[in-house]
């Protein structure tokens, strides 16, 4: 089921120059699953912004973005007791009963947003992730304490190097020589594509497309795969490996 | 006081006006997941073509102050999957007559698929569009010529039984003519507007945001102009014409059915607010009590 409903922002501050962190309080019984999304309305904005759900309980939910454009801008200005219009129960999260022993969640800049609730769910089942995050740079790096908080192993690496690994998080499964069992992704596409193509483990990613609606009517996000159209907002947009067509 | 607002469309009495657009709310099921979709006047179900198609690449939308540019590029099914298995599905969620959009790429296909869809019981009324290009004719839209629009209304006619409305592109001069011509052909009805053609450039990257460079333009900013088409087209034409374009409150569809439409299409504001149909056909009898209207048919096309 979707549902519409008005948030109140109980917290909505800094990580990084680029990168907030928002808590609404409101109605989730709606949310299933790691890996599913919100479409925010922006005041003044045509179109609702799609944001991953980082994390979320019976009252909250909390979201990290990327300041980018003038939508995320204005996300960004609100303050504790703002009113906020989300959709809720959208898309198909990360698989969060896999069998699996010891997955590697993948993050790639704001990618590690939806990774955190699965690790903190894969971890309460005694599964031990290793979450391997990717940035441009040191002063970009967001998050990494919040994984390490939840028990789980952290890897960062840097396109400059200046944290972590030099490289991408691929770097890392070679440097550290990683063995994982299976993948869970989330980043750019450019990222995505080197994990699905670099990694021999079995796993799943999460795409990021402009979408209209969010929930399924309008065909703004279908992508071709292995299995037919599928729409990135309704049957994503966490996708198995195997089912995607690089191009 | 009781407000009626019930319309007729050739002979299709719907409870209200209020109709989501092509291409804006799929096959109506999936939005049966926000409300009950019963209470709406009808469905016009997302453009279908003979084939399957994929559609455009990625990106396919850009956004726009008050509006968005589509280039979905028709992604269906096909007409043989869209009577086998959306119809179904459509039907177990929706009880009312609906209305079938057809699309072709020649003067074929769209009498191939009208004629397989006009034995549907559940579609009331066809509605073509001839925005598409005709392969056959250089890739111009079948609907910037009158005769070309001509041609192909001539043509469906010959193997439906059902109403006809065609729904014109605005990308014309002379919308007028076109609508005229579609009449003498024997359309029994008229749609409009479908999409502007726009475009946007990410100044950053210094490309398209669409991938498909070009596309459709619609939504709050697009109202204006609708309402001069379908002023002009009611006034010119004798046959009953559904508005569309902009369409997001109560008071847009009273302002609509003034400038001569009998019916309303609301299409991009269902993709911001997926309850924009329901809130406006909630909100219909307190604007019509706060406009002195007693019957939504008496103020169609009141303005001179
Ligand atoms: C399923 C999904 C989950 C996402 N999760 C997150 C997240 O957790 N954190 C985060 O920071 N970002 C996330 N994004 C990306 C986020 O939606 C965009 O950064 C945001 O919409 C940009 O809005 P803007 O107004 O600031 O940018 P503008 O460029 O001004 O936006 C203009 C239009 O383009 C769209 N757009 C621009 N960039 C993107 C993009 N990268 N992806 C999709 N649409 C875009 C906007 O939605 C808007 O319609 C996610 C995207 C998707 C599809
Ligand atoms: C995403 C999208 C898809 C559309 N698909 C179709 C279609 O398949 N067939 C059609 O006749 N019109 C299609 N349209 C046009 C709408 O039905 C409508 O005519 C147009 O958007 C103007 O109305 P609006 O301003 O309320 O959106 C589409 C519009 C949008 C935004
Ligand atoms: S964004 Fe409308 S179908 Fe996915």
């Amino acid at each position: 089921m979707y549902k519409r409903d008005i948030y109140t922002v109980t917290e909505n501050r800094p990580l990084s120059a680029k990168t907030m962190l928002m808590v609404l309080e409101g109605d989730t019984q709606y949310i299933g699953s790691a890996g599913e999304f919100v479409n925010v309305a922006v005041e003044g904005k045509f179109l609702r912004r799609p944001i991953s759900i980082c994390d979320y309980d019976g009252q909250t939910i909390t979201l990290l973005y990327d300041i980018v454009g003038e939508g995320t801008k204005i996300m960004s200005q609100l303050t504790p007791g703002a009113k906020l219009d989300l959709l809720t129960g959208l898309g198909r999260g990360f698989s969060e009963d896999k069998e699996c022993l010891r997955p590697a969640l993948l993050g790639g800049g704001i990618g590690c947003a939806p990774l955190y609730n699965l690790a903190k769910k894969l971890l309460a089942r005694g599964v031990r992730p290793v979450v391997i995050l990717g940035f441009n740079t040191a002063k970009d790096v967001v998050a990494k304490e919040m994984f390490e908080r939840l028990g789980a192993e952290v890897y960062v690496a840097t396109v400059d190097g200046s944290m972590g690994t030099k490289g991408f998080v691929t770097d890392v499964v070679r440097e550290k020589s990683l063995e994982c069992d299976y993948f869970y992704a989330c980043g750019p596409m450019p990222m995505l594509r080197a994990v699905c193509g670099d990694l021999e483990w079995s796993g799943e990613v999460s795409l990021d497309e402009r979408m209209a609606c969010g929930f399924g009517v309008c065909m703004c996000c279908s992508v071709e795969t292995r299995s037919g159209a599928k729409r990135i907002c309704k049957e994503g947009p966490v996708f198995m490996k195997e089912d995607l067509i690089w191009k | 006081m009781e407000r009626d607002m019930k319309v007729t469309l050739s002979g299709v009495t719907l409870d209200n006006p209020v109709i989501p657009a092509s291409g804006c709310f799929g096959y109506g099921y999936g939005m049966s997941e926000f409300y009950d979709i019963n209470i709406l006047g009808s469905i016009s179900f997302k453009g279908t073509t003979r084939e399957a198609r994929y559609g455009n690449p990625l990106p396919r939308v850009a956004e726009c102050s008050a509006g968005m540019i589509n280039a979905v590029g028709l992604q269906n099914p096909g007409i043989d999957a869209v009577i086998s298995e959306e119809l179904p599905k459509m039907r177990e969620k929706f009880h009312k007559p609906i209305i079938a959009n057809i699309s072709g790429f020649s003067i074929d296909e769209y009498v191939e698929c009208c004629r397989k869809i006009d034995s549907q019981e559940q579609v009331a009324i066809i509605e073509l569009n001839v925005s598409c290009p005709n392969v056959h004719g250089g890739g111009m839209s079948f609907g910037t010529s009158p005769n070309s629009v001509a041609e192909v209304v001539r043509a469906v006619k010959k193997v439906i039984t059902k109403p006809l409305y065609v729904k014109l592109t605005p990308n014309v001069t002379d919308i007028v003519a076109i609508a005229k011509a579609a009449e003498e052909a024997g359309a029994d009805g008229i749609c409009l507007i479908n999409t502007m053609l726009g475009m946007r450039i990410d100044t950053r990257t210094r490309r398209p945001i669409i991938a498909n460079k070009m596309g459709g333009f619609s939504g709050a900013a697009v109202f204006p102009v609708a309402v001069r088409m379908v002023y002009q087209v009611s006034k010119a034409c004798s046959i009953p014409v559904i508005g569309c374009g902009g369409v997001e409150t109560a008071a847009d569809v009273i302002e609509m059915m003034m400038a001569g439409a009998t019916a309303v299409e609301v299409g991009a504001a269902n993709l911001r607010n997926p309850y924009a149909c329901k809130e406006i056909i909630e909100a219909l009898p307190k604007e019509m009590e706060r406009l002195g209207i007693e019957r939504l048919t008496d103020i169609i096309g009141i303005v001179e």
